[in-house]
């Protein structure tokens, strides 16, 4: 109690350093924030503009393919495949084994309506445009796709049945906004 | 030392106003919602502008750096926006035949340009080029309220003042002739939402909705930037405190 | 090698082979800084600062921009409105450069003042007068780039002067343009140079500094220090203060970046160049106002040519033209008043410079660039023999304890200010 009252000199000026110190320390916290926040826009500058990110989707009306037509549609630089499948063609696709797969992955999973099948069209392997999409282009043993760079085969599922690609052609994120129209991205 | 702040601080505030020319315009000053440190857009004036913008001015002036989707900043959803732009048709291809084709614009797209370059535009009115209206509120000195006085004062010639063919009477552009005929002269055009559609109102409802293509930042750069000079001053304070302390024991010795 | 100070085993294991933490140490730690200077000693860390901010944008910036002339002004707006954060990483190297002109030249004014020019630092100065000519050349070319109506005519205007220079002057012009007129090789070469020059700058920032720390800081009084008593270990002491100079300055920036971004900038340069037309009025950018105005001043095309370069190379010989020994204004009292006249000349060259060349403003701009190089060649001469300088202090500390004997009869001096 007495103690509190009676502050000794050397005391006040400790305790004075110590005040002293805060502050210092204080001020070049609140600078190192603040040169924080500045560094934030000049990292996030480099993340996708306004503009690319209004093309990471894009809408797709596909009433006008013709049963066993495929076309061939630009997403985020990157080619899609969507292909309006016969009756054959899928049910080709269902009665596949997932034993005979490389990579297993069920028909009803890559489609969400069986007719339409829409992959990312870039193989597996290296990152060539497999062929099969044009009429008269080989399609491969298995119906569906053929990488003319080495040689792998994709069902018309879009699955690896032969050749070096590791995984079946990707499905992007896509949903049905109605009946013809798909978003993709 | 002062003295010399001051007189560079003068001397800033006078450059640029030196540097516009034309001193017999007399301009209308107007309170307008995105002026000052807080200025924010007036939504429902930004929509009457746009209106006004297709309605009158899109048949002569582009819009070029302004895209569907930005649209979203004057209240709209994206439904509305996708309906917007289907009214457009933008140019696209080459198809695989090699021909470039017509297609509705989506969201993505910027407002198509009336004319397909500049010398169309010059060719189509008399060889005066109707500028690109996305900048031009600050691309004039003192934009909106320059671009309100403009589209206020078409006026009778002053007495028996000669105008040249093709030209008009403008109070308020520098040299008095403008190629730009009136182009509005009082319900031009009905807003949806009913409101007034006098000259002044749509001119003032137009100035919003440039003021925005010219720069749809601007309400994010004021609200940032109350927060970085608040931030700033306190660190100004901060440091005068803290450096206060660490000279204090030098300071003492001086006189 | 002495012993090290550092008691981290990494520290002196790194120090020991690339001796980069005794030279910080030593330069920006301990280094003896005079006690007495004011704050116009801030102004050299904040054109550093300054550089270090104008290059940090200029990289994002460069990220997105294009050197073509059909794009380059769409990729601007695109910053402007796509790029994430790009409007601010835009003004703030737009308003960076305008501030980065103000505090250089305060920076010089103040070496105007102080005599910081005089011997031995007159390499320190020349040095900074090349930093300021780089300087000048980077932004020059850096304004051409948004590639609006001013980039277009001011480029257009300020490379056709090399035309002046007697035989090889179109040459020179077809050179510097790469074509026939400013066009898409002019603009390509100015971002690449524009990209280029500020690391020069940065170089020639790092042997001023060398030049500077080889003598230390000239002070307020211009006199030597003499001792550890007469300076100060620039850590703490200075630090905290360029540290809070810092902070007012950012403050300025701020206001300038947040609410006025366009107020230093011209409205035509948001029009898309126009090699068809002209604008009514071309003005360059504000800290180009007074050697623009020089420019003008001259009738003679090679004459304004030379005398606005002429204006800038007379500041390499400012050592030898005012040959005082007394560095500092405070104690020459005839040359404070010239100093003071020749900011007022400066301010008056740079109003000129934004006005038409006509009439009673060309008659001003010519009075004020007469007086301008009479000032360097014929007053500070002059001064250098006829002034009576006002004694100076025995010491920087003497004074900080106040009156006391030894101060041949100016006991006036030490509590005077400015």
């Amino acid at each position: 109690m007495a103690k509190s009252q009676s502050k000794t000199a050397a005391d006040a000026s400790v305790e004075h350093k110590s005040r002293r110190d805060f502050i210092v320390v204080a001020t070049y916290a609140m600078g190192a924030v603040g040169a924080g926040a500045f560094v934030w826009p000049l990292v996030d500058q480099m993340n996708p503009a306004a503009d690319t990110l209004a093309l990471a989707s894009i809408e797709v009306d596909v009433s006008k393919i013709a049963e066993g037509q495929s076309i061939t549609i630009k997403w985020r630089g990157k080619p899609i495949f969507i292909r309006h499948r016969t009756s054959s063609e899928i049910e080709e696709a269902s009665v596949v084994s997932q034993d005979d797969l490389r990579d297993p992955e069920g028909d009803e999973v890559r489609a969400q309506k069986p007719e339409y099948l829409v992959v990312l069209g870039v193989c597996t392997h290296l990152g060539c445009v497999p062929l099969g999409q044009k009429v008269g282009e080989v399609r491969g043993e298995y119906g569906g796709w053929f990488c003319p760079c080495h040689g792998s085969h994709y069902d018309s599922s879009g699955r690896i049945r032969k050749g070096p690609a590791p995984l079946n052609l990707e499905v992007p994120p896509y949903s049905f906004l109605s009946d013809q129209v798909i978003r993709i991205g | 030392m002062k003295k010399l702040f001051l007189c560079l601080a003068a001397l800033m505030m006078a450059g640029p106003a030196l540097a516009a020319g034309g001193g017999d315009v007399v301009l209308k000053q107007k309170d307008w919602s995105f002026s000052g440190p807080f200025g924010s857009f007036d939504q429902a004036a930004m929509q009457r502008g746009l209106q006004a913008y297709v309605e009158v001015c899109s048949g002569c002036h582009s819009l070029d750096y302004v895209s569907f989707r930005n649209l979203a900043d004057l209240g709209y959803n994206e439904a509305e926006i996708k309906v917007i732009a289907a009214q457009y048709e933008v140019e696209d291809g080459p198809n695989d035949d090699g021909d470039m084709f017509m297609r509705a614009a989506l969201p993505a797209d910027r407002f198509p340009a009336p004319y397909a370059n500049q010398n169309a535009a010059r060719a189509a009115n008399n060889g005066a080029y109707p500028p690109d209206l996305s900048l031009i509120a600050k691309a004039r000195a003192n934009g909106p309220d320059y671009l309100y006085s403009l589209l206020t004062s078409y006026e009778e010639a002053p007495g028996d003042t000669e105008i040249p063919e093709g030209m008009y009477y403008n109070a308020a552009y520098s040299g008095h002739m403008i190629a730009m005929p009136q182009p509005l002269y009082g319900d031009d055009l009905t807003y949806a939402d009913g409101a007034e559609s006098s000259v002044e109102a749509i001119s003032a409802d137009l100035v919003a909705f440039l003021a925005w293509t010219a720069e749809p930042a601007l309400e994010k750069r004021k609200r940032t930037g109350v927060a970085v000079v608040a931030f700033l001053l306190i660190l100004s304070v901060m440091s005068f405190g803290a450096m206060r302390f660490i000279w204090a024991d030098v300071k003492k010795s001086k006189v | 090698m002495s012993a090290s100070k550092f008691s981290n085993p990494v520290v002196r294991w790194i120090d020991h082979r690339l001796p980069i933490f005794s030279f910080l140490e030593h330069e920006a730690n301990e280094y003896p800084t005079p006690k007495n200077l004011n704050y116009f000693w801030n102004f050299g860390s904040l054109a550093g600062i300054s550089l270090v901010i104008m290059i940090v944008t200029g990289i994002t910036l460069a990220m997105s921009y294009t050197a073509h002339v059909d794009y380059a002004f769409e990729s601007v707006e695109r910053i402007m409105r796509d790029v994430n954060h790009g409007w601010l990483l835009r003004y703030i190297h737009m308003n960076g450069a305008s501030f980065f002109f103000i505090v250089v030249f305060v920076h010089i004014f103040r070496g105007l003042y102080y005599g910081s020019y005089k011997a031995p630092r007159e390499l320190l100065w020349m040095l900074g007068v090349v930093i300021l000519l780089l300087m000048m050349a980077t932004a020059f070319m850096g304004y051409v780039l948004p590639w609006g109506q001013m980039s277009f005519w001011g480029a257009t205007v300020i490379t056709n002067l090399f035309s002046a220079i007697p035989f090889v002057g179109e040459s020179i012009v077809t050179w510097l343009w790469g074509g026939f007129s400013v066009d898409n090789p002019t603009l390509n070469r100015f971002f690449a140079l524009h990209y280029l020059m500020p690391f020069l700058i940065v170089g020639v920032v790092i042997l001023h500094l060398v030049a500077l720390h080889r003598f230390g800081s000239n002070n307020p009084l211009g006199i030597d220090t003499r001792g550890p008593q007469d300076t100060l270990p620039f850590h703490p002491y200075y630090t905290i203060k360029d540290f809070f100079g810092l902070s007012v300055f950012l403050t300025f920036l701020a206001a300038a970046v947040f609410f006025f971004p366009n107020f230093l900038g011209h409205p035509d340069n948001y029009i898309p160049a126009n090699p068809m037309q002209t604008p009514a009025h071309i003005v360059p950018e504000w800290y180009f106002l007074p050697f623009y105005a020089i420019l003008r001043a001259v009738p003679d095309k090679l004459g304004g040519v030379l005398a606005m370069f002429g204006a800038i190379a007379i500041l390499f010989v400012l050592p030898w033209l005012d040959r005082s020994p007394v560095r500092s204004a405070r104690f020459r009292p005839m040359f404070k008043i010239f100093f003071w006249i020749l900011v007022i000349d400066c301010i008056v060259l740079g109003y000129v410079g934004a006005k038409p060349a006509e009439g009673m403003y060309l008659l001003v701009g010519r009075v004020a660039t007469v007086w301008y190089f009479i000032h360097f060649l014929a007053i500070l001469p002059l001064l250098s023999v006829i002034e009576t300088p006002r004694p100076l202090p025995q010491s920087i500390s003497t004074p900080v304890f106040g009156g006391g004997g030894g101060l041949a009869g100016a006991a006036a001096a030490p509590k005077e200010k400015v």
